[in-house]
């Protein structure tokens, strides 16, 4: 057993995060907030540069081969950095279209954004930003053949539409369910790590009463409870890749259960941000409060906890 | 990255549990916070050392296997999965020996752990003193340099909360040997027997009445030079290595928790409704927490050498003691009324003392309140201060 990630996996999510860190993220998100897609097109082309929807495509099909523990470990990057844009679901799609004709190469090459209905809510996450947008119902995949209005969310950087089914597309559905949980629940890691780093920092350098508020137990505490929650949804969420990928010494119930825990870590994460940082983290100008909203809105996407929970007390592998 | 263990560990997986299923008694023993069933558990160490099974990672010299970190963490799944006793020796086994090792000399790890591995020795630790909680460093009992004897130390003040103490052979604990060093300096990390001329121990009653801990007064206790373990003055460093297995894997094995929360999933699945329904989400949560604590312990396990594969020994203890009192809590809800108060002679009876033992978590081997400063301060690097 080596239940660590080795160092191929470790050297390609230094490669991801010098590639987010080059592509100004957050700058990236406002802009795609305030209807300026461009910077988030071209962070997804240089995120696609590294390989990155390759890493859910077969060799045969135009990938790289099946990784989800790599995909997973990039998307705790790209939801640290708090990068904008359907890519979970650009990616799930890949994955879930593999073979069927003429999509990997639309997919792989980083040039288009595709995105799909959450089968709970029926919305599809920035269907203005895709070139292909899909519903998914009941096992089954469909080309939308309409859709309703374009809806902000409380993540700025998310526009929701309701969709409507046209054609069937044959499409690899668990696939499509299992790896958008699965890069959900990475990106809502990536934003706890990143909300409680904020976090850390500012109470470090906020003063009152003649001292950094950081020094206050009251702070520590929470800070504290945050850290405990975000390392231990880690090992649950590196299960869950493994249960993904198709290992039998995973648990299938890792996957639903990373969902919940990753979930509950972000939003515990966003909840003591918000209070830490008092007024300043209440409002739309601080960066950080992009992730905050962002975590919530990840809280209850593919997979909500009580669908997580009931998917790990009946032993299934994806929250229904 | 993956789950997979090995042929060997699958083969030592098969032993322990042919062998636990031959000789875990069928009916629970009595509390081992009695005489009757302390005796009793200290017979159970015997035959789980008969059997090669009651410390697996040590050296075959000292009666162990020298099984890898991971067949430690399988072996401990195999044992809280078969309903075994809990461990009388855990103190000995969890918390002196791992500073016997780090820091014991040859002739004392020899003279030691072999009686330690068969229950001949059980230990107690002596940390606490009244005025010496949270704030071990405070301590004031002191341990006076004497030629007596070939030359030793004098130990002098009075500990408390020692774990076992009412039933326990030896203490180890820390003394003072310098009066004018403060805090943490001039401290020496010392061993006595419990029933040394000038001891005297006063059990105390836990919350449900049983002698689980105890007082232990010293009058001139004579303690030769090989039972101070590493240089005297230096007993802080030691007892650190320590703390970290009691707040870390070592001392509350994942396996334990998988078992309960597998024990509580089938409780929960004989439940009708509305208590069900009810108590789902928590049940699930138990599940999903001691899962997470096992992975943890396999990531520990499969890089021992890197420290930052394993959550931090302050983070694990906060998030197994809670998750201790979480799931027997649910336990105790899906029980109802009057099963969930009845601590002894109901099946149901096992989860309420299970729920007295896990009270004591967030107390014990430094609150959770000095655990939480320690994360934030050590771990996140937060400035200090309260």
């Amino acid at each position: 057993m080596r239940f660590v990630p080795g160092p191929d996996q470790l050297a390609y999510v230094r490669t991801v995060r010098r590639v987010l860190s080059g592509a100004g993220p957050l700058k990236a998100a406002r802009a795609w907030a305030a209807g300026d897609l461009a910077p988030g097109r071209a962070l997804w082309r240089s995120l696609a540069g590294t390989g990155l929807p390759g890493l859910a495509v077969p060799e045969e099909c135009g990938g790289l081969g099946w990784y989800p523990a790599e995909l997973a470990a990039a998307f705790v990057e790209t939801g640290r950095a708090g990068a904008p844009g359907p890519l979970a679901e650009t990616v799930a799609l890949a994955a879930a279209l593999a073979r069927t004709p003429s999509w990997p190469e639309r997919l792989l090459g980083g040039e288009e954004l595709a995105t799909v209905t959450d089968p709970a809510s029926g919305y599809a996450v920035d269907p203005r930003a895709a070139r292909a947008v899909f519903v998914l119902r009941e096992g089954t995949l469909y080309l939308a053949a309409g859709q309703g209005p374009v809806l902000p969310s409380l993540d700025p950087a998310r526009h929701l539409a309701r969709c409507a089914p046209g054609e069937a597309v044959p499409a690899d559905t668990g696939r499509l369910r299992a790896l958008a949980t699965l890069l959900t629940a990475a990106q809502a890691l990536g934003a706890g790590e990143a909300l409680l780093a904020g976090s850390v920092e500012y109470v470090a350098a906020r003063r009152q009463f003649g001292r950094p508020v950081g020094s206050f137990q009251a702070v520590k505490h929470q800070l504290a409870d945050v850290a405990v929650e975000l390392e231990f949804a880690r090992p649950l969420l590196h299960a869950a890749a493994l249960a993904v990928r198709g290992d039998a010494a995973a648990d299938p119930r890792d996957l639903p259960a990373a969902k919940a825990a990753c979930s509950h870590a972000a939003h515990l994460a966003a909840r003591t941000a918000l209070q830490v940082h008092g007024a300043v983290g209440y409002t739309d100008e601080y960066d950080l409060t992009l992730l905050l909203r962002k975590a919530r809105c990840l809280y209850t996407s593919w997979g909500t906890q009580d669908a997580c929970r009931s998917a790990v007390l009946a032993g299934r592998p994806l929250p229904d | 990255m993956d789950l997979e263990f090995g042929a060997a560990e699958e083969d030592f997986r098969a032993e322990a549990r042919a062998w636990l299923a031959a000789h875990v008694p069928t009916r629970p023993l009595p509390s081992l916070e009695t005489a009757e069933g302390f005796a009793a558990h200290r017979a159970w160490e015997r035959e789980l050392y008969e059997g090669g099974w009651s410390v697996v990672s040590w050296p075959e010299a000292y009666g162990g296997r020298g099984a890898s970190p991971t067949e430690w963490l399988v072996f401990e799944e195999e044992y809280y999965a078969a309903g075994a006793p809990g461990r009388v020796s855990q103190n000995g086994i969890s918390l002196l020996a791992p500073t016997l090792f780090a820091h014991g000399t040859e002739e004392q790890l020899a003279r030691l752990l072999p009686p330690m591995a068969s229950g001949e020795t059980i230990w107690a630790q002596a940390w606490s003193e009244p005025e010496a909680g949270s704030d071990l460093a405070a301590l004031r009992s002191r341990a006076e340099r004497t030629a007596r004897d070939g030359g030793g130390w004098l130990l002098n003040g009075q500990k408390t909360w020692s774990s076992r103490a009412a039933f326990a052979d030896r203490a180890f604990g820390l003394f003072r040997t310098d009066p004018e060093a403060q805090r943490h300096r001039g401290l020496s990390y010392l061993m006595f027997p419990l029933d040394a001329e000038g001891v005297t121990v006063r059990p105390i009653g836990r919350l449900d009445g049983k002698p689980a801990f105890a007082e232990i007064f010293l009058q001139d206790v004579f303690v030769p030079d090989a039972d101070v373990i590493g240089e005297p003055g230096q007993g802080w460093r030691a007892a650190m290595s320590t703390a970290g297995n009691e707040r870390g894997l070592t001392l509350r094995s994942p396996g334990r928790f998988t078992a309960a929360a597998e024990r509580l999933r089938r409780l929960w699945e004989r439940q009708a409704e509305p208590a069900r329904g009810a108590a789902a989400g928590r049940v699930a949560d138990a599940w999903i927490r001691a899962r997470a604590y096992q992975l943890a312990g396999y990531a520990a396990a499969s890089s021992p050498a890197d420290p930052s594969a394993a959550p931090p020994s302050s983070v694990n203890k906060l998030f197994w003691s809670e998750l201790d009192i979480d799931l027997h809590e649910t336990a105790l809800d899906l029980l109802g009324p009057g099963a969930a108060e009845i601590a002894e002679g109901l099946p149901g009876s096992v989860w309420l003392d299970g729920w007295i033992f896990a009270l004591a978590g967030p107390v014990y081997a430094g609150t959770n309140e000095i655990q939480r400063d320690i994360v934030a301060e050590r771990v996140l690097g937060l400035p200090r201060g309260r």
